[in-house]
């Protein structure tokens, strides 16, 4: 039995006032095993999304969104099952249909956009062939071969994709992010579905690529009428394309209204708190609370690097061509740039992690890329640097304190257990932790308190110089706005000079003093942050900043202001 | 294409050139006066000065080692392995001829095994039962834990000396070879089966298999159409380690189900210290094992577009501009 036919008998007119997506005080619980306790992840959620409308879920990590998507869809994992509640899709409950009723709605009814475009493709298929599959597991009536590969080459051009008859036969792995996306765009669309769901979409991607990602999206509503329901962690992109809001947290919606009402009156604390860390509704730099510890002088200079890759059968890779950069002591220089532009590189061989082949760094007056091993060492109680992933590079064994002192004792810092435990309690201080994170070990702690604990770990040394590589783009937004403002505070009472890697405009507004710009390997624009991000004189520049989402958001706060 | 087939090539011919100057410094330069082991232990001090002479003479072991090893590869690479100091016969024949009942037992054993694990694995995805699932994810590591000789006596008990559906020893008509082949299926489908239940698993939960659920497809289209494929790629690779289980298992099998065969052979040429057969057969089966790999490292390509890419035009990172 096919949707249609259960569709015939009911109403038309009630059709089509229903609501394309509905659900009604859906429960969602994980079975616990062993030790683990069950809980529950969506807890009494109800939501509609109508024909042509743009909805937004916007949460942060654990807050549920991802499991209500998959409620949705019918693809919970085996260790959840739905308590209680109801999905219907145009009014027809589906909340107990079989896996196989299932599979019919699925594609040709309600069309899903996953997370990440780089998983999920199937790497040893061609790209043709998937989205053929899409349109033939979804066909009303039995069509030719021919018909088939028609209609996918009409999907991917709706996508927004080019060359769809090369495109046919390459394999995923050749394809860029963007273009993976818009693939996945094409298979969701190629079952000609009335709503669309996507979970985190853009992500994954370069804002500027993330920009049209979400300019297609929209069209798409306008054009074909379907309803769209985005599911983000970004606030930003949530005002700025959706006509509603819905704001979950802690598996519960605690705010859902007009993007307008969302904006000016939030009803609900959490909905404030989020906006309120939202990068977007600040206008200029964090300013910390003491004051600002004078230093003057050059923390760190870099001249003319540059770095290629040889490749395997010949062929070299530029990761960076002549960049420079000079690092004002007390300051924070921000790197920006999209995936590939080196910046990565860059943040290496300034910590001395990595050689260039030809340029220069000085640190404190001394050159650091010539550097032997034992005079390395000594670099690195000048210098200290933050990973991006908190979740990896804190040994899951070690307890916070072990983590904190072991650059104190590897350097032999302090002298025995009660001074290396004063010491690793200052440093936790430092960083708003106490004594009662010491003998925690990283899976105890929160992203944001990993964060904090390795922030800690290079403070030990009592560097001058921290280099952070996307130090704060794996936290939630509430917990990137504590730790930013964390970085600010310590920088101005420890006179501590920062170079901030990162891939998020909308953060370097926050705490840089100077920003770099690069773009394959170059450097594109480098000056004072207000002259950089308000009046860019490259038009790379240019372009990054207009893709920043959260236009909405600042422009509501530069009216407040 | 060519340079990453010269290398593999040249990789397996290294093999094999290892292969047998190890046990050539291992049989015969190592021990004190190789001439000895050529005899019977207890019948060495009655062998008369000349005849020893005559013997080292023959076997050229009068001549500085490093000749000795320049012949001996000389000959090895035109197929020429000596005689076998016990039978008399020519190395190579004597390997050629129990090789089509060793090649029938592997090769039997080989697919029953592959066949086994496959079904365990796809039944461990298929399955919506928890316990189903639990117990069938259990079976490789046991059938990696009994060992060959055991599985053979109980074998042979059962259906042999118990039932009497099949002859307990020989190589006599189709029903001998059964129980050999399924003594020396299970041991050898465990780390299969092991490998290929958990890439199933991984695969089953992966995020094209996400995409496909989303595409419509059904749960039987997403085995079938998406994981096994990906799936079974992985399983390939411990091709090696498997046909090393293959002759470690032969040699108990053929033993106690009293086939002729390599493993058979081996054990013979071991126990009488026939070191020209010994060499052989080292030789032989470390040729078989780069061969295999060899083979595995070319149809890799052939079933990965990812690792076909890798090796006609090498890209470090995807380039970002040609965005659409």
């Amino acid at each position: 039995m096919s949707i249609t036919e259960t569709r015939t008998e009911r109403a038309d007119a009630q059709e089509q006032r229903a609501p394309l997506l509905q659900l009604d005080d859906l429960v969602v619980e994980y079975r616990g095993s062993g030790r683990r306790a069950g809980h529950r992840a969506v807890d009494g959620v109800s939501l509609s999304v109508a024909p042509g409308e743009f909805v937004a879920l916007v949460g942060e990590s654990g807050s549920g969104k991802s499991t209500l998507v998959q409620g949705a869809l019918g693809l919970l994992p085996a260790a959840a099952r739905i308590e209680r509640g109801a999905i219907a899709y145009s009014g027809v409950d589906v909340t107990r249909w079989s896996e196989t009723r299932l599979s019919r709605i699925r594609g040709s009814y309600v069309g899903f956009i996953p997370q990440d475009p780089g998983t999920s493709l199937n790497p040893t298929k061609r790209i043709g062939r998937q989205v053929i599959e899409a349109v033939r597991f979804t066909e009303r009536s039995r069509r030719s071969a021919a018909e088939h590969r028609e209609a996918a080459h009409v999907a991917l051009r709706e996508a927004g994709l080019e060359s769809t008859e090369r495109l046919f036969e390459q394999f995923p792995h050749e394809l860029s992010g963007g273009m993976k996306q818009r693939v996945l765009i094409a298979i969701a669309l190629a079952g000609q579905p009335r709503i669309i769901i996507a979970d985190e979409p853009t992500s994954a991607l370069d804002v500027t690529v993330q920009r049209r990602i979400l300019d297609h999206l929209q069209g798409l509503r306008e054009r074909l009428g379907i309803g769209v329901l985005l599911v983000t962690h970004d606030l930003g992109v949530a005002l700025d394309r959706a006509d509603r809001v819905l704001v979950m947290q802690q598996g519960e919606l605690v705010e859902q209204g007009s993007v307008d009402a969302v904006l000016r009156d939030p009803r609900h604390e959490y909905t404030r708190r989020l906006l309120e860390a939202a990068p977007a509704s600040h206008a200029g730099r964090l300013e910390p609370v003491g004051p600002r510890l004078p230093v003057d002088g050059v923390a760190l200079r870099a001249d003319a690097l540059s770095k290629r890759y040889a490749l395997r059968g010949g062929g070299e890779v530029v990761a960076l061509d002549g960049a420079g950069l000079e690092l004002r002591a007390g300051t924070t220089h921000a790197i920006v740039g999209e995936s590939g532009a080196g910046k990565s590189t860059l943040a290496a061989i300034l910590a001395g992690f990595g050689t260039p082949d030809t340029g220069s760094v000085h640190v404190g007056g001394r050159e650091t890329t010539q550097l032997r091993r034992g005079a390395l060492r000594e670099l690195r109680r000048e210098l200290q640097f933050v990973f991006q992933n908190p979740y990896t590079s804190l040994d899951p064994r070690w307890t916070v304190e072990r983590i904190v002192a072991e650059p104190l004792r590897a350097f032999g810092l302090v002298q025995g257990r009660a001074a290396q435990r004063a010491r690793v309690l200052e440093l936790l201080d430092a960083v708003a932790l106490d004594a009662a994170h010491l003998r925690r070990t990283p899976s105890e702690l929160s992203g944001g308190q990993r964060q904090r604990v390795a922030i800690a770990r290079a403070l030990a040394l009592r560097p001058k110089v921290l280099v952070l590589d996307e130090a704060v783009s794996a936290l939630d937004v509430s917990v990137q706005a504590q730790i930013l403002k964390l970085l600010v505070d310590l920088q101005a009472e420890l006179g501590l000079s920062y170079v901030f890697v990162t891939h998020d405009l909308g953060v370097v507004r926050l705490i840089a003093d100077d920003v770099t710009v690069m773009r394959g390997g170059r450097i594109v624009e480098s000056g004072p942050a207000e002259q950089v991000l308000e009046a860019p004189r490259d038009a790379y520049t240019r372009v990054l900043l207009d893709a920043v989402p959260g236009t909405r958001l600042a422009s509501m706060t530069e009216a407040r202001a | 294409m060519l340079r990453y087939l010269a290398l593999k090539v040249g990789r397996a011919l290294f093999v094999v050139w290892a292969a047998f100057t190890v046990t050539f410094v291992l049989l015969f330069v190592l021990p004190a006066d190789p001439v000895d082991l050529l005899f019977d232990p207890a019948e060495l001090n009655t062998i008369p000065e000349h005849v020893r002479e005559q013997v080292a003479a023959s076997y050229g072991f009068d001549q500085p080692v490093i000749v000795q090893y320049l012949d001996r590869l000389g000959h090895a690479a035109v197929g020429d392995f000596g005689t076998s100091a016990q039978s008399g016969r020519d190395v190579v024949q004597a390997i050629g001829a129990v090789l089509p009942s060793s090649l029938l037992l592997a090769v039997g054993s080989l697919l029953l095994a592959i066949v086994a694990a496959f079904g365990i694995a796809l039944a461990a995805t298929v399955t919506r039962l928890r316990w189903l699932r639990d117990l069938l994810e259990a079976l490789p590591t046991a059938s990696v834990s009994v060992p060959v000789f055991m599985v053979g006596i109980l074998l042979l008990q059962l259906f042999s000396f118990q039932l009497g559906w099949f002859p307990s020893f020989g190589d006599s008509g189709p029903l001998s070879i059964v129980l050999p082949l399924v003594a020396l299926a299970i041991p050898v489908s465990g780390p299969i089966a092991q490998l290929l239940v958990r890439s199933f698993a991984d695969e089953f939960g992966s995020g094209y298999v996400t995409t496909s659920w989303a595409k419509g497809a059904t749960r039987s289209r997403i085995i079938v159409g998406d994981v096994l494929r990906n799936a079974s790629l992985p399983a390939l690779t411990i091709a090696g380690v498997t046909f090393g289980n293959l002759i470690a298992g032969a040699v108990i099998t053929e033993t106690v189900f009293a086939r002729a065969g390599i493993g058979r052979l081996t054990q013979n040429a071991i126990s009488t210290l026939d070191i020209p057969l010994v060499q052989g057969i080292v030789v032989f089966v470390a040729a078989s094992f780069a061969v295999i790999n060899l083979a595995v490292d070319l149809v890799y390509p052939l079933l990965d577009p990812r690792l076909r890419a890798s090796i006609q035009r090498p890209v470090a990172r995807q380039p970002r501009g040609a965005l659409a």
